[in-house]
C-alpha cells in the first residue's frame, strides 16, 4: 500500500467516525461494556482457577498401610502407588510422624492424645493426583494394591471443585462469545450508517475505477479505530474496577486475596486490543459488501 | 474504441433492452446516441461501463473484452472511461476542486500529481475561478462542467455523457455541448446519449439512432430523425 493512500484511508476513517459521532460513541460504549463484562468474568474465572489450583494442592488422598506390613514393606509400596496412572506424588508418612502432625493439628486440645503414641496410628501415604475429576477411580485403584488397607479422601470437595471450575469456565466462554457477537453487530451498524451516508460517493468511486479494496479500506479503518478505542478504554476501566473490587474483597473476606492486576495487565491489554481489533475489522468488512455492487 | 457485435440484453424482469445491436465507434469520434425513452440508449452505456452484462454478443471497449471481463478487471476498464451524468452526481460537502480531485484520489494518484492536474482541467472547463465553491453555490451549467472535469481528470480514452443537458436550459446546453466538442477536438472519443433533437441537429456529428433495442440508423453528419 502506498504511503499517501494510507494517510487518505486514515483521514477518511477518522472523518467517518466524527460524521456519525453519536453512533460511533454508542459503538465504542457497547464495546467497552462488552469487554468489561467479558473481562470481569475472565478475571473471576482466572482467580477461581487459581483458588482451585491451590485447593487441588490441598485435596490429598490418604492411603493407609496395612498394620501387618513391616516398615520396610510399607516403604516398598511407593512403587505400586506410583504405578497408578493419575498419581502425581506420593509422600510416605510414618505412624510416628502422623502422630506428631495430628498433635500439632489439635493444638491446645493435644492433651486428648495423652497416653497414646505412634502405635495408635498407621503408616500412610499422602497422595496428590493429576486430574481431580478421576479422584474416585484413582482411590479405587489404590485400594486394589496389596498392603493398602484403606483410602480416604473428600469426594464432595473434589467434586465441588471440579463442578465450580467447569461452571465458571463455561459461563465465561458463553458470555464472552455472546458479547463478541453484540460488539460486532454494533460496529457493523455504525459502519453501515457511514456507508449509507456515502453511497453516492461509493457509486462515483466505482464509476471512476476505484478498486473494491480501495473503497473498503476507510470503512475497515473506521471499524478498526472504533474497536481499538473501545479496547483501550475498557482496559483502563477494567483496571480500576478490579483494583477497587480487590480492596472491597480484602476488607470483607480477607481470605480471598485477588491476584494483583499488575501481574496480568499486559495479557489483559493485549487481549482487549486483539478483541477490539477483531470486532472492529470484522464489523467493517461485513457491512460494506452490498454497497459495492455498482 | 467501442465495438458492439450482435449484442443482446435481456433484464431479469423480462425486458428485452437490446436485440442484436452492432455499433463501431473509433478513437477520436464524436457520436450522438439518440432514441426515445426505452430504446436501449442507457443500456448501451451500462454495457460499456460493465455495470450490466450482455446476454449475448461481443463488446470491446478500449481493448477490453467486456463480455468476458473478470470483476477484478472492471476498475481498469473504467479508468479508460469518463462518465458524465444528467444529474451531475457531485458530492455536496466537497468543493469543486475536491470533487474533481476525488476522482484522482480514489484510483490511488499521489497528492503531488493531483495538485498538478486538477487546476489544468478546471481551467479547461472554465471553472478555475470557482475551485473553492461548493456544488450548491453553482448554476446547473457549472455543475455539469464540474462533472465533465471529473470525467476528464483521469485522462480517459472515451467520455460517455448520459443526457448531459437534460437538466439545463438551451443556452447552457449549447455551452456544455461545445465543451464536449472541444474535448473531442483534443483527441478524446465522446459519446453523447440524448433525446434532445435540437441539440443533435445543431451539431454536424455522427448520429446512431436506437429504437426498440435495435439500431435504426447510423449516419455521419446525420440528423435526429426518429
Amino acid at each position: 500500500m502506498k504511503g499517501y493512500n494510507t494517510v487518505y484511508f486514515l483521514k477518511e476513517g477518522v472523518k467517518s467516525i466524527f460524521q456519525r459521532g453519536f453512533m460511533s460513541f454508542a459503538a465504542v460504549t457497547v464495546i467497552i461494556a462488552c469487554l468489561l463484562i467479558s473481562g470481569s468474568f475472565a478475571l473471576v474465572a482466572y482467580n477461581v482457577n487459581e483458588l482451585i489450583a491451590e485447593a487441588e494442592q490441598q485435596n490429598e488422598l490418604l492411603a493407609f498401610v496395612d498394620e501387618t506390613l513391616s516398615d520396610t514393606e510399607a516403604l516398598g509400596l511407593a512403587g505400586s502407588i506410583y504405578a497408578v496412572s493419575n498419581v502425581k506424588s506420593a509422600e510416605f508418612v510414618s505412624a510416628d510422624q502422623a502422630f506428631v502432625d495430628y498433635s500439632e493439628e489439635l493444638g491446645d486440645d493435644a492433651d486428648l492424645l495423652e497416653g497414646l503414641d505412634g502405635d495408635a496410628l498407621r503408616h500412610r501415604y499422602r497422595i496428590l493426583v493429576n486430574d481431580l475429576e478421576q479422584t474416585e477411580q484413582t482411590a479405587e485403584e489404590l485400594e486394589q494394591i496389596q498392603g493398602i488397607a484403606k483410602v480416604r479422601y473428600s469426594y464432595e470437595l473434589a467434586d465441588g471443585i471440579v463442578t465450580m471450575r467447569n461452571i465458571v469456565n463455561v459461563i465465561t466462554w458463553l458470555i464472552g462469545a455472546l458479547l463478541l457477537v453484540v460488539s460486532v453487530f454494533m460496529i457493523s451498524n455504525t459502519v453501515k450508517l457511514a456507508t449509507f451516508d456515502r453511497r453516492e460517493e461509493i457509486a462515483i468511486m466505482k464509476m471512476v475505477g476505484a478498486t473494491n479494496m480501495f473503497i473498503r479500506w476507510p470503512f475497515i479503518v473506521q471499524g478498526f479505530l472504533l474497536g481499538m478505542m473501545g479496547g483501550l478504554v475498557a482496559f483502563f476501566a477494567q483496571w480500576g474496577i478490579y483494583t477497587y473490587a480487590g480492596k472491597i474483597i480484602l476488607q470483607y473476606a480477607p481470605v480471598f486475596e485477588l491476584i494483583p492486576f499488575g501481574s496480568i495487565a499486559i495479557t489483559m491489554l493485549v487481549a482487549f486490543l486483539v478483541v477490539g481489533f477483531i470486532v472492529g475489522v470484522l464489523g467493517g468488512v461485513t457491512t460494506i459488501r452490498r454497497f459495492m455492487r455498482v | 474504441m467501442v465495438r458492439f457485435g450482435n449484442v443482446y440484453k435481456n433484464y431479469p424482469n423480462g425486458t428485452r433492452a437490446l436485440k442484436g445491436v452492432d455499433i463501431r465507434i473509433d478513437d477520436g469520434e464524436f457520436v450522438f446516441l439518440v432514441g426515445p425513452s426505452g430504446s436501449g440508449k442507457s443500456t448501451v452505456i451500462k454495457l460499456i461501463t460493465a455495470e450490466e452484462k450482455a446476454t449475448n454478443g461481443k463488446i470491446l471497449v478500449n481493448g477490453y473484452n467486456v463480455t468476458s471481463l473478470r470483476s477484478s478487471q472492471i476498475p481498469k476498464l473504467r479508468r479508460t472511461l469518463g462518465v458524465v451524468f444528467q444529474d451531475f452526481r457531485l458530492i455536496e460537502n466537497k468543493t469543486v476542486y475536491e470533487n474533481v480531485a476525488f476522482a484522482m484520489r480514489v484510483i490511488g494518484a499521489s497528492s503531488r500529481r493531483i495538485k498538478q492536474r486538477v487546476p489544468v482541467i478546471l481551467e479547461l472547463v472554465g471553472l478555475a475561478h470557482k475551485a473553492k465553491r461548493f456544488p450548491h453555490e453553482l448554476s446547473g451549467g457549472e455543475m455539469q462542467r464540474v462533472s465533465i472535469a471529473r470525467a476528464l481528470i483521469n485522462n480517459p480514452q472515451v467520455i460517455l455523457a448520459d443526457e448531459p443537458t437534460g437538466n439545463l436550459d438551451p443556452v447552457r446546453s449549447k455551452e456544455i455541448m461545445m465543451l464536449l466538442e472541444k474535448i473531442n477536438e483534443l483527441g478524446t472519443t465522446v459519446i453523447v446519449v440524448t433525446h434532445e433533437r435540437d441539440i443533435v441537429n445543431s451539431f454536424s456529428k455522427r448520429v446512431v439512432a436506437l429504437d426498440g433495442g435495435k439500431v435504426v440508423s447510423d449516419a455521419t453528419g446525420g440528423y435526429y430523425q426518429v
